[in-house]
């Protein structure tokens, strides 16, 4: 449905996406994981031809983009990173307005509004101004506008940025249904869980390059140790450089925790029995730790 | 329906999906204006009906006829002109700005199977449109007066559509270039209102020194007032295909420019 290869761009003398390929196939949902600045924005921009690559090729939809992009939108849904609802209408007038853009007549628009709202859960907002809806329900009314074209692939950029887990597990929710009729899911996010639980395979790039690909079960196999144990309180620090190396496979200190990586987390949690003042939590690994692993703790923004 | 099919029908080469697809980008700003109706309309005709009756009276009595014209009638079809500049331009500064940056209007359309011409001509074509309304309104209320010679200064619609595609594609222009409102002033009150000064919107312009009245002469808004004025109150007309031509190259070429000025700024 969407193949990118040795894809790059540059602005100015920064090289935000340096030789990136990936391909996703139909009915698949695929993430681009990445810290602030990594490039997923662009990346997605390259692949919608709004933006052109300085090299590389990207098929979408069947078609090659940039050049016959317009076409290949005419199959695609897009939910931007920011809000871009029209608050000069409606609920319903922003939807039928959208989908005119699509050739729909207003007639065809009509007959699929109340799907779509009852699909975004918003059907007791028809009328309803923008200014008026939740942070969660634009999010909504954005995903249902990007619906009315009846798309066969989504482009969903960091779609649950800023929404409470309320309105974070609604919008998965609704993005399952999306997968369970077949259709194809292109997300970027910066939320591990969020890609853990709809991703059939995650990307992870830095730096505008690509780190690591695979499905997230296997790369959380792969890359990281099964146990994570989390100690902090009074004395941490001299704990760490006693005991920590010596009993998991990775360990670092962030702040005042110590992260511990390990196999067989018993001989570690010993070495805690005689430490009360120190607090531990044992869990196991997931795809947030590989993420840290993989970019680094450093802050970006 | 196979792959192929659909993607030929399509297609950029299907001509009817092709050429109309700025229509859409028209609606969606009528539809928003249709909202407004009552402070739109009374916008139109109080403006001009006030500036007219009282710029006209007040003015009118102190002034001897402008070449066998009463003041009234030199004012109004200045005003004509003046106001479709007016209103083009703030159309195409002001409110394309605000979908541009603020609400992100032609963001959304261009995730659609739109392309930044259809916005930019969207635009374009709907800022003259608006434009004509403030045009016709001027000239019922000049009708009302008594001061249009017959009905041939209908012939005066067309011009007014270019005057406003011509300003509409400037706006544009500097719309694309603009990082925040405060550039439009300057545009205003550095560009507008001195090449209204000396294009005998308000008084005859051969009143100027005739250096000024030849730099007149390469702004649009001179040779609009010039055609407007012979076709609604019948001074005499000379030069047609000139003022037309003239008109007609800032209204193509200055939508070419903002197309690709646009495309440049969003494709960033
Ligand atoms: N239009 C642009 N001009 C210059 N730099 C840009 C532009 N768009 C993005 N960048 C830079 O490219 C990098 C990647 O941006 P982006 O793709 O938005 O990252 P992400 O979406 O992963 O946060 C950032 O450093 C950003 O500042
Ligand atoms: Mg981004």
């Amino acid at each position: 449905m969407l193949s990118v290869s040795n894809l790059n761009k540059r602005y100015g003398d920064l090289d935000v996406v340096k030789n990136l390929s990936f391909d996703v196939p139909s009915g698949q949902c695929f993430g681009l994981l990445g810290p602030n600045g990594a490039g997923k924005t662009t990346t997605l921009r390259c692949c919608l031809g709004h933006t052109k690559p300085d090299s590389g090729t990207i098929r979408l939809a069947g078609l090659p983009v940039p050049e016959r992009a317009r076409e290949a939108r005419m199959r695609v849904g897009v939910v931007p990173q920011f809000d871009t609802l029209d608050p000069d209408f409606t609920v319903t007038e922003n939807l039928i307005v959208y989908g005119r853009y699509f050739g729909l007549s207003k007639r065809e628009c009509l007959a699929r509004v109340p799907k779509l709202l009852d699909f975004a859960g918003l059907t007791d907002k028809a009328n309803a101004r923008i200014e008026e809806l939740s942070g969660g329900m634009k999010r909504r009314l954005t995903l249902a506008r990007a619906m009315i074209n009846d798309p066969a692939v989504l482009f969903l950029d960091e779609p649950t940025t800023g929404l409470d887990p309320q309105a974070r597990h609604l919008v998965w929710d609704r993005l399952k249904m999306l997968l369970n009729e077949g259709r194809t899911i292109v997300l970027t996010t910066h939320f591990m869980d969020e890609a853990q639980r709809l991703c059939d395979r995650v990307a992870i790039i830095d730096h505008g390059t690509l780190i690591t690909e695979d499905a997230p079960r296997a790369l959380i196999e792969r890359e990281i140790e099964p146990v994570v144990v989390e100690v902090y309180g009074e004395g941490v620090e001299e704990w760490f450089n006693e005991h920590a190396h010596a009993h998991s496979s990775r360990a670092e200190l962030a702040g005042d925790t110590a992260f511990c990586y390990c196999r067989d987390p018993e001989p570690l949690m010993k070495t805690l029995e005689s430490k009360p003042e120190l607090r531990a939590l044992r869990r196991a690994a997931n795809l947030e730790d590989v993420f840290l692993k993989l970019t680094g703790r450093d802050l970006r923004d | 329906m196979t792959e192929a099919t659909l993607t030929a029908a399509l297609s950029d080469h299907a001509p009817t999906a092709n050429r109309w697809r700025f229509v859409h980008v028209v609606r969606r700003n009528y539809l928003v204006w249709r909202k407004l109706i009552g402070s739109a309309l009374v916008g139109h005709l109080a403006d001009p009906l006030i500036w007219l009756v009282g710029l006209g009276f007040g003015l009118g009595s102190l002034l001897p006829s402008i070449g066998g014209l009463s003041y009234m009638a030199f004012l109004g079809s200045g005003m004509l002109c003046y106001s479709v500049m007016n209103s083009a331009s703030f159309e195409g500064l002001w409110s394309a700005f605000t979908r541009l940056k603020m609400q992100r209007t032609w963001e959304a359309i261009l995730q659609a199977p739109m392309t930044v011409a259809d916005v930019v001509i969207g635009e374009w074509v709907w800022a003259a449109s608006k434009a004509m309304l403030s045009g016709i309104a001027i000239l019922l209320v000049m009708a009302l007066l008594g001061l249009v010679e017959s009905f041939a200064a209908l012939w005066v619609l067309p011009v007014l559509l270019l005057v406003g595609l011509a300003f509409g594609g400037l706006a544009l222009i500097v719309t694309a270039l603009a990082k925040s409102y405060d550039v439009f002033t300057y545009y205003f009150s550095l560009l507008l209102m001195p090449m209204m000064l000396i294009s005998g919107v308000f008084f005859p312009a051969e009143q100027l020194p005739k250096i000024v009245h030849y730099i007149a002469q390469i702004f649009p808004l001179v040779h609009a007032t010039q055609l407007t004025r012979g076709l609604v109150v019948g001074t005499p007309l000379d030069n047609i295909p000139l003022h037309t031509f003239v008109l007609v190259i800032y209204a193509v070429a200055s939508v070419v420019v903002a197309i690709w000025l646009v495309e440049r700024r969003l494709a960033k």
